[in-house]
């Protein structure tokens, strides 16, 4: 498969990231190039063979259901970029110009 | 104080007999970091910072010597950034378990050191706080994504750094560095607090200029942890008991895809040398195959970026972090703190893994890697079964110039192939030194080993050590 310009700027809103013209182009060529490596793997029989998604050596851990003394408040807030009267604050959900 | 024939022990003995004070240490190592101001080693540095009152020198070797710690695993109090702008003014409100554990050991936690942006490079130019340079030689690169960590110890800023490995990213920068590192099994360590790449594949692990020094600091940061439930319950041995062990019929497996014409020629030589010590020191050496080599690479960079695009969903620009101004609403915060806020190399493992994760594409991509994964594992597991270790060359190339492969994505990928299995597969894995190349840069030797047997490991790298003593070289770049 050959994945072309719309396709990278479709990934891109996925991705939550806006590249300008001249990125969109970049990316285009090198994913590209990354997606030629990763196809690869379309060669290798797998008929059979389930999937590896964690190496872990336990099974399900379970604990008691019970509170911890976490962060205080204060301290949650100390790295938030944008703060008023103890509340996060962010822009307004629907666009400004949409409510004229 | 010359921290480069300096080890854990010999410090705190100096410690413990009044010679040097653990300020002393401290003082000594920040006028390291100053000295070698042009490496580009550390991102964030305490100059403030103070030892431990009431160190017990008996009670902990660590206590009062200062260690260093990669940009990506939680401190307290002291910035701490994974290298990116989107955390750069990201100072964090508790400390990742191994800090805990490192502070209950008394040793001083003083500074951060630099890195590729969120563990993700091979070569520590994917910094936003600049690229790190190479001791042994100003020009190349020091390998990533634990550059700095590397770094400093190969300069003698400090004895012992924290790293994280993802695919590499602790041995390669060891082979490069001329320096020991390790990356324990999957589960030995716990990770939280470590700012997370890819889940099942990055583990926290030590890198020193002496083998012994890394089992000390393992010794203290490994083991089981509520706040972890990926961390095995089996019991830490003391990595140290492996030390100075015959290796008198130890089972050495070298897989002849690691030996291959794709590996520099000085490299082989330099790996067969200590092959051939092993085997002139009783070692039996088996030659074995790993037919799935060819494919690592895409299977880890599929597996690891579509984890880590999952993983750095996080960074919105709300809680905490960088946000960007002049936005008109809230999509356009995500758009705009991302995108101003994470560099090049970020936003495309960012893209391969949503790419890989979306519908129509998950099965042919994340899932046949997943698939992949357990062919993999299994080559490894066959070898084990008649081998102790597994042994070989920890890169390709010794480092390789600073600008030279960062423009094509494919070919930097490609270094991981000889370190990238050993994450996939879950298994602890180290680099020692085995000498220079033609060109005069260090050149690694890893040994890898089944889950959990961190001690065959342990014990096959001080072999290597005492047999090579290449911790006696210092590196060139650092002469005047």
């Amino acid at each position: 498969m050959k994945l072309t310009r719309e396709d990278i700027a479709h990934i891109a809103t996925l991705s939550r990231l806006s590249f300008d013209d001249k990125e969109l182009d970049k990316f285009t060529k090198q994913m590209g190039e990354i997606i030629d490596m990763a196809n690869q793997l379309q060669a290798v029989d797998t008929e059979g063979v389930p999937a590896t998604t964690q190496v872990v050596d336990r099974d399900t851990v379970f604990r008691e259901d019970q509170p911890e003394k976490w962060q205080t408040r204060s301290e949650m807030m100390q790295n938030v970029p944008d703060s008023s009267n103890g509340f996060i604050k962010v822009p307004v959900i629907i666009d400004k110009d949409d409510n004229d | 104080m010359d921290y480069l024939t300096e080890n854990i022990d010999s410090l705190n003995q100096k410690l413990a007999a009044g010679t040097v004070s653990a300020d002393e240490l401290l003082q000594a190592s920040l006028d390291q970091i100053d000295a070698h101001k042009n490496l580009n080693a550390w991102i964030t540095v305490d100059k403030d910072a103070k030892p431990d009152a009431d160190l017990d020198f008996k009670a902990s070797k660590l206590a009062g010597v200062p260690i260093a710690i990669k940009d990506n695993i939680v401190t307290k109090g002291l910035r701490t950034t994974a290298a990116s702008h989107i955390l750069d003014n990201f100072v964090p409100v508790y400390d990742a378990t191994v800090i805990k554990r490192l502070h209950k050991a008394q040793a001083t936690i003083f500074g951060k050191t630099n890195m590729d942006e969120f563990a993700m490079g091979s070569s520590n130019e994917n910094s936003y706080f600049g690229l790190v340079r190479n001791p042994w030689n100003l020009d190349h690169v020091p390998g990533g994504s634990s550059g700095g960590s590397a770094a400093a110890i190969a300069s003698g800023d400090v004895v012992a750094a924290l790293g994280s490995d993802t695919g590499g990213s602790i041995r390669q920068p060891a082979a490069f560095n001329g320096i020991f590192g390790i990356k324990p099994t999957y589960g030995r360590v716990s990770r939280w607090g470590l700012i997370a790449f890819g889940s099942s594949l990055d583990q926290i692990g030590v890198l020193t200029k002496r083998v012994r020094d890394a089992a000390e600091v393992l010794n203290v940061i490994a083991g089981p942890d509520d706040h972890d439930a990926t961390v095995s319950e089996r019991p830490v041995p003391d990595f140290t008991a492996a030390l100075g062990k015959d290796v008198k019929g130890l089972r050495v497996a070298v897989p002849k895809e690691y030996m291959s014409d794709a590996v520099d020629a000085d490299v082989r030589a330099a790996v067969q040398k200590q092959i051939d010590a092993l085997q002139a020191a009783g070692a039996i050496i088996n030659e074995v195959t790993l037919p799935y080599t060819k494919y690592v690479v895409p299977t880890y960079y599929l597996i690891a970026s579509s984890e880590a695009s999952s993983n750095l969903q996080r960074y919105d620009g709300i809680r905490y972090g960088f946000r960007a101004k002049d936005t008109k609403n809230l999509m356009d915060v995500y758009l705009k703190s991302r995108s101003e806020g994470f560099g090049e190399e970020v936003k495309r493992r960012i893209m391969l893994g949503s790419f890989a994760l979306s519908a129509g594409y998950y099965d042919a991509y994340f899932m046949q890697a997943s698939r992949v994964r357990t062919l993999i594992c299994r080559d490894f597991d066959n070898i084990f079964k008649d081998n102790d270790v597994i042994v070989g060359p920890t890169t390709t190339t010794p480092a390789f110039k600073i600008g030279e492969e960062i423009q094509d994505p494919v070919k930097m990928y490609n270094n991981d192939i000889l370190t990238i299995s050993a994450n996939l597969a879950g298994l602890p894995a180290a680099s020692v030194p085995a000498g220079l190349s033609d060109d005069g840069l260090p050149v690694g030797f890893q040994i890898m080993g089944q889950r959990f047997d961190e001690a065959h490991v342990f014990q096959t790298a001080d072999f290597i050590e005492c047999s090579n003593k290449f911790y006696q070289q210092k590196p060139a770049g650092l002469e005047d």
